[in-house]
């Protein structure tokens, strides 16, 4: 009983990826699912146009951008949607880094097979970790992980290890270079690279968590008992859940190295797994896109936070960067993903309505009403 | 049907500006002399204002100083220095991002005193890539002097390599008996100092060595390391730590009652943020090898230089701390840009600042020991290397040796 309370507790945003829209409901006469269908496209085309109409760091930006957020909704599968606590990611982050580093280096391995690779490698250690993570729950889990992000640097300078990793020094990648007939710059290779592969993963785990397998999951955070009581094999969706939340981390680790052209043990430290962490709560916890808002928080917020610390020290950029994350958790305590929820909810109205409440509103617009539609 | 052709045509149009971006954006790179106007030249700094090494962000402040005064002064060749400093955290991932940002948003002429091995690797095929200097790297390893692998870069201080030679050949000579326990960070620099100081032992080495004890920069402290190295029975103590980890172990030394003759390595012998904090008291006795004049050395109370350190200090930086000798390393940095950017030309390039940087002959840099030149040549790109073995008083650091000459590394 009292885990339940918990359980229901800890996640006020359960469910919250956004179940298909009302029909009636819309927003200047258009409804909710062709919005969506719109904002999709427009997004798509965004993604397609925005690097060449920036210069390369903000390419290279977008690129850290859309690495994070496939980290983040790595960990979101797995604190979000499936209620196992993680401090451990910047461990999977690693995992996927070196292998992409390692393979590329020493095995000379082409560097997009290193994603597949990557994924594998940390699924198995993501689902080996699942095992001992069973027994804990809450708070166990969370110290366990814990152990996995601060093991995981010096286990990369031990010197057994050395030859493969690099030890302390770290490995230096050869940085993917754009194919002559693409007529891209290295930025926008690695730009598209990663929103392709982004994209890929953020449609496979919308399929995995609106089907059966995602169901199970959410049942298993809401209400363990129930969820084994129905004949749901909760160990086994608990460990695979790690598996896949490590892989989705280590693709995402991968892209990094091949991005940053660098491998560090002192890259992948606890604070690492912190803003992962902050990036699921700020987006918006079990919500798809709140990722990317999670992404764009992480990479932003500490350069915003070291110009406003600027004003009285530099040394007080991570002071700053705490008072502004306190400011959003205050002012959205569902994640950007459901402050914009909030919004809809509130600027959306009956598809019908206005014509019979108002009908003199309804007069006034009649006329250029259409038109404006057209030309949007 | 009006608003089916609108799309279409839009599309066209979009796909039209996508091609030509594509192929403006493949055209070629930046002009050459980026970062430099008619009344401006736009250098680049970055140090770790945070985290674990933050005790270094203290060199960013000073530089900002430093070059605000040349500024007052009328700058170079009538062009003001525009000096923009961030922070790493001492992350490598994070330095590339903002070097990155100097480089390409910012737009800098050249990057200067980036501190610590780790992040300027991580950065070095970068810069080289981008043909932006990256001069006066702040760190020891010997890497950054390899002008025909990568001409543009080069280091500034001793190299690590120098000054390990020097307290080896130290104990070689005077202290043939020692029994040494070494402390080292385990990464790139406590290695290749550890290595360095072996190779400077010869084959004595395994002999005068007793123990070697590594700490990582996540430890919250090396208490435990130095109850080993005391446990030993270890009486020369070479201490390879840097920041806190230098306070820490100069403390627990004392605590435990182990009182070896200690060797700090030179990037953690300040007093003001280092000795201090550890106790002056703890401190006295400590050796290490200097280049620069140390401001709270009374034998210097006197001199010239010193006083317009000093008087910069006063009216630049009120609110440094003048017992701290990363001001003074700051500021002979400083000196040493601004003597290649006037040496660059009327017109500087990316080029003629490298060309500059690569022909010092015999330069005088205020707050450099007597002795102490900085030379350099096409081939040559290591700037200072001579030593001088110094030890602390209790209130600052004493002459020990005359300064030796170790040469290329």
């Amino acid at each position: 009983m009292t885990r339940q309370a918990r359980t229901d507790k800890s996640f006020p945003a359960a469910g919250g990826q956004p179940a298909a829209a009302p029909e009636e409901l819309a927003i200047l006469g258009i409804g909710l699912p062709a919005w969506n269908r719109l904002l999709l496209v427009a997004g798509l085309v965004a993604l397609v146009v925005l690097p060449f109409l920036v210069e390369g760091f903000t390419t290279f930006q977008m690129t850290q951008v859309a690495i994070y957020a496939i980290a983040i909704l790595g960990l979101n599968l797995l604190t979000g949607y499936n209620g196992q606590f993680s401090l451990g990611h910047s461990a999977f982050f690693a995992v996927g880094a070196y292998t992409a580093a390692i393979a590329m280096n020493h095995f000379g391995l082409p560097y997009l097979l290193t994603l597949p690779l990557a994924a594998v490698i940390s699924f198995l250690v993501g689902f080996a970790f699942g095992f001992p993570a069973l027994r804990l729950e809450g708070l166990y889990l969370a110290l366990a992980t814990f152990m996995l992000a601060i093991a995981a640097p010096q286990l990369l300078k031990f010197s057994l290890f050395e030859p493969l990793t690099g030890g302390a020094q770290g490995l230096v990648l050869m940085r993917p270079e754009a194919p002559a007939f693409t007529g891209l710059d290295d930025d926008q290779w690695l730009y598209f690279i990663s929103v392709i592969v982004m994209l890929a993963l953020f449609w496979l785990s919308g399929n995995l968590i609106r089907y059966r397998i995602g169901r199970a999951i959410m049942a298993i955070r809401d209400n363990p008992l129930v969820a084994s009581a129905l004949g749901i094999n909760t160990p086994l969706y608990k460990t695979v859940m790690f598996g896949i939340s490590a892989a989705y981390t280590g693709v995402a680790g991968a892209l990094s190295a091949m991005v940053v052209g660098f491998v560090a043990p002192d890259s992948f430290n606890f604070l690492l797994s912190v803003a992962l962490l902050v990036g699921v709560v700020v987006g918006g916890i079990a919500s798809m896109r709140g990722a990317i808002f999670g992404g764009f928080f992480i990479l932003y917020i500490p350069t915003v936070a070291e110009s406003f610390a600027d004003v009285f020290s530099k040394g007080l950029s991570w002071a700053a960067y705490g008072v502004l994350l306190l400011a959003v958790i205050y002012v959205m305590p569902s994640g950007i993903s459901g402050l914009i929820d909030a919004v809809i909810r509130r600027i959306a109205q009956p598809k019908q309505a206005p014509r019979r409440t108002d009908p003199a509103a309804d007069v006034a617009t009649a006329g250029p009403g259409p038109s404006n539609r057209e030309k949007k | 049907m009006m608003n089916r052709t609108d799309c279409a045509s839009c599309i066209r149009a979009t796909l039209a500006a996508t091609v030509l971006l594509a192929a403006t954006g493949a055209g070629p790179a930046a002009a050459e002399s980026q970062g430099i106007t008619e009344d401006t030249i736009k250098i680049g700094n970055i140090v770790p204002y945070s985290g674990s090494a933050s005790a270094y962000g203290n060199i960013g402040e000073a530089l900002k100083a430093c070059f605000a005064m040349f500024n007052e002064k009328g700058g170079v060749h009538g062009r003001k220095i525009d000096f923009i400093s961030l922070d790493d955290g001492y992350s490598p991932p994070k330095t590339v991002e903002q070097a990155r940002r100097l480089v390409e948003r910012d737009k800098v002429a050249a990057i200067v005193d980036v501190l610590g091995t780790p992040t300027n690797n991580a950065i070095h095929d970068y810069m080289n890539r981008k043909k932006i200097p990256q001069l006066f790297v702040i760190s020891g390893a010997a890497k950054w002097g390899q002008p025909e692998k990568y001409p543009w870069t080069m280091g500034w201080q001793p190299t690590n390599s120098a000054e390990a030679h020097v307290y080896a050949r130290y104990i070689l000579d005077t202290l043939p008996e020692a029994k040494i326990g070494i402390l080292y960070q385990n990464d790139d620099y406590g290695k290749e100092w550890l290595e360095e100081f072996r190779d400077g032992l010869g084959d004595r080495a395994d002999a005068l060595i007793l123990a070697e004890e590594p700490y990582e920069t996540s430890d919250p402290s090396v208490d435990s390391q130095i109850v080993k190295l005391a446990a030993s029975g270890a009486d020369v103590f070479v201490n390879i730590s840097l920041s806190k980890f230098a306070t820490q172990s100069i403390r627990k030394a004392n605590e435990i009652g182990w009182k070896p003759l200690q060797f700090l390595n030179s990037v953690s012998a300040s007093v003001g943020s280092i000795l201090e904090p550890a106790g002056l008291e703890r401190s006295t006795g400590i050796i290490t090898a200097q280049y620069l004049k140390d401001a709270t050395d009374p034998q210097f109370a006197d001199d010239a230089e010193r006083k317009e350190w000093e008087a910069w200090m006063d009216k630049y930086y009120p609110s440094g701390d003048k017992t701290n000798s990363f001001n003074v390393f700051a500021y002979a940095g400083c000196h040493t840009m601004m003597h290649v950017l006037q040496e660059a030309g009327e017109n500087p390039t990316q080029e003629s600042i490298m060309t500059a940087a690569g022909n010092m002959k015999d330069v005088a840099i205020p707050m450099l020991l007597p002795g102490v030149t900085i030379t350099t040549g096409p081939d040559d790109f290591y700037p200072i290397e001579t030593l001088q073995l110094v030890r602390f008083n209790g209130t600052f650091f004493e002459k020990y040796s005359d300064a030796i000459d170790v040469g290329k590394p």
